[in-house]
């Protein structure tokens, strides 16, 4: 249980999929403007998180992996370079449910999140976590604990971000560094913050 | 005659004469001598004396306190350590400008005044010269005022430094912490980190062997002594408390940044800023309940960590919590704005700042990555207090 917990934390605070790996860097500039859109954007990543790593677990331990699919009587057989195809197949299966699953019962945030919703799909971060999951040998429980806990990292630093992104609103940026450019510097701030963490081993 | 200079001098200065583009450098030599003649015309204004001038020059006196008991603590630490190893006159050019004025034995008063001195002034003129330089072309580039706010980043930026810290390095930090920490964003008041601490965070990481460790708290080359944090961090509070009694620690009398070894010297600052309502005392009052709260709970873990006995009256005086607490974490700009917000974002910093210490073996003094981190987070605590209100609002009508 306390490895468990330890791994959520270090999952979202000291190896934050954002703001230490800067995975996930398309989406988490482009729907950082507004506060709610991004709170959106962050339920949807660690749903997406919390259902692909455990899957992908599963996958990976009893079909790809040398040796994995000894229950069915082929012990010899190592599948693992079907790996990224096949995580990737499963985020995007999954992707594909929780849009239609939006679009029929929360169409407002589905509006909201638009374009950006189905290239979770292609967001690094998420399969950075199914690549991590396998890297690290997590096993079934933790690979759900890992994929809620990067996601809720995730999802903490857009939502900051978009919060320091409203307030700045109110700033005066030379012009050549509006929009993206400015983006950028403020993550790089963010992530000397977040360097707090580093070097912290649960 | 001042007026009369000044005023002779203005019409180079306004749109038309040779030097239109300098005249936020004339506007900011005469407002430092005179009350502005400008009034706000329309609605919405604020019938006070205290203007953003007269804040940022009061927080730059609060500081003076600390700054002199920090000089004498330098110059007092520096000449025992000297006495000690014998040494006669200290190293360099430091050495050779002490020599001019002062001396070396520390019973003397103004021979430790002098000797901390020339280490501080340094650090605090190239500070302010690096800092003042990026601040005036920005301000003649992009045509906004030089404000005073300057006067406060650039002391509360020497006054973190390490008294041995190389001045080229001093110079890179607080170009960093004005350009990339504020200028970019548009100046004061439209940051979202504190300008000071962006800088000294920025150096910490980039030469970390000349801003941390046990050599680069006195002013006496080669000489390890290590700071009440880093003896706590790995032999204990019984080895602090017999080398460092708490009084001492509160009163300042060791080694340390320039400006944060003294509690009392801070919390005279800070007695000012409070009572002129610069400074949120709902910020200061979350900090210390946020640090109280988490270090006595971490108090009854038994651990064979020794951070984790460390009691809340100490956390305060050791390190730079008392300085950020006082000067850093009120900053009004990278603070939340809203009073339930400021509780909040006062209790994440105590709870941070004592988090890292203890539990972080990366860093010893957690303090300025607490403010960095909190101060990310201000804005999103601020929406939701907002939100908060206005959900209750619509539910009262």
């Amino acid at each position: 249980m306390e490895q468990l917990l330890n791994l959520f934390i270090r999952a979202v605070f000291i190896e934050n999929m954002a703001l230490s790996f800067f995975l996930g860097m398309c989406t988490f500039l482009a729907v950082s403007k507004k506060i709610q859109t991004a709170v959106g954007l962050g339920i949807a990543v660690i749903v997406v998180l919390a259902i692909t790593v455990p899957l992908n677990n599963i996958i990976f331990n009893y079909l790809l992996v040398g040796g994995g699919l000894s229950w069915a009587g082929l012990p010899g057989v190592d599948l693992s370079f079907l790996g990224f195809i096949s995580y990737i197949g499963v985020i995007a299966a999954s992707v594909q449910i929780l849009e239609m699953f939006l679009d029929k019962y929360v169409p407002a945030l589905y509006n909201a999140l638009g374009v950006f919703l189905p290239l979770i799909t292609v967001n690094c971060a998420i399969l950075g976590a199914s690549l991590f999951m396998v890297e690290r040998d997590y096993n079934f429980s933790e690979s759900i604990v890992f994929g809620v806990g990067a996601g809720f990292g995730w999802a903490l630093a857009i939502v900051a971000l978009a919060g320091i992104r409203e307030k700045m609103k109110y700033s005066d940026v030379p012009e050549g560094l509006r929009g993206l450019g400015i983006a950028f510097i403020v993550v790089g701030l963010m992530s000397l913050g977040f360097m707090s963490f580093g070097g912290i081993s649960l | 005659m001042l007026r009369e200079f000044l005023d002779k001098l203005e019409p180079h200065f306004t749109s038309g004469g040779k030097l239109e583009k300098w005249y936020p450098l004339y506007e900011a030599v005469d407002t430092i001598f005179y009350t502005p003649g400008k009034i706000t015309r329309q609605a919405s204004f604020v019938r006070d004396g205290v203007d953003l001038k007269r804040i940022m020059i009061t927080v730059w006196m609060a500081t003076f306190p600390a700054m002199f008991y920090g000089m004498y603590n330098v110059g007092f630490h520096a000449n025992l350590i000297m006495a000690d190893m014998g040494l006669t006159t200290a190293a360099g050019w430091h050495g050779w400008l002490n020599n001019l004025i002062g001396g070396y034995d520390p019973q003397n008063f103004w021979h430790c005044f002098w000797h901390g001195a020339v280490y501080f002034l340094p650090i605090y003129i190239v500070t302010f010269v690096a800092g003042g330089f990026w601040e005036v072309w920005f301000a003649v580039k992009r045509g906004h005022e030089v404000n005073e706010g300057f006067f406060v980043t650039s002391v509360l930026f020497a006054l973190c430094c390490p008294p041995n810290l190389p001045l080229w390095q001093v110079a890179i930090g607080i170009s960093f912490g004005v350009v990339i920490g504020k200028e970019v964003f548009g100046g004061t008041g439209k940051n979202f980190l504190n300008p000071a601490l962006t800088g000294r965070a920025f150096l910490y990481f980039t030469y970390p062997a000349q801003i941390s460790g046990d050599a680069v708290w006195t002013a006496v080359d080669g000489y390890t002594g290590a700071t009440a944090l880093s003896i706590a961090a790995s032999d204990g509070m019984a080895a602090l408390e017999s080398q460092i009694s708490w009084m001492q620690a509160f009163f300042g009398n060791m080694h340390g940044s320039i400006g944060e070894t003294s509690t009392v010297a801070i919390l005279i600052g800070g007695l000012i800023l409070v009572l002129t309502r610069i400074a949120s005392w709902r910020i200061i009052a979350g900090v210390m309940i946020g640090m109280i709260v988490l270090s006595s709970l971490l108090n009854l873990v038994d651990s064979n960590n020794p951070m984790f006995a460390m009691p809340w009256y100490w956390h305060l005086v050791v390190g730079g919590f008392a300085f950020g607490l006082i000067f850093m974490a009120t900053e009004p700009v990278s603070a939340a704005m809203t009073d339930t917000g400021r509780w909040i974002y006062g209790i994440v910093i105590g709870v941070l700042a004592v988090l890292i210490r203890v539990v972080n073996p990366a860093f010893p003094e957690g303090m300025m990555l607490a403010i960095l981190l909190a101060n990310c987070f201000a804005p999103v605590i601020d929406h939701y207090v907002i939100e908060a209100n206005i959900k209750r609002r619509i539910a009262r009508v």
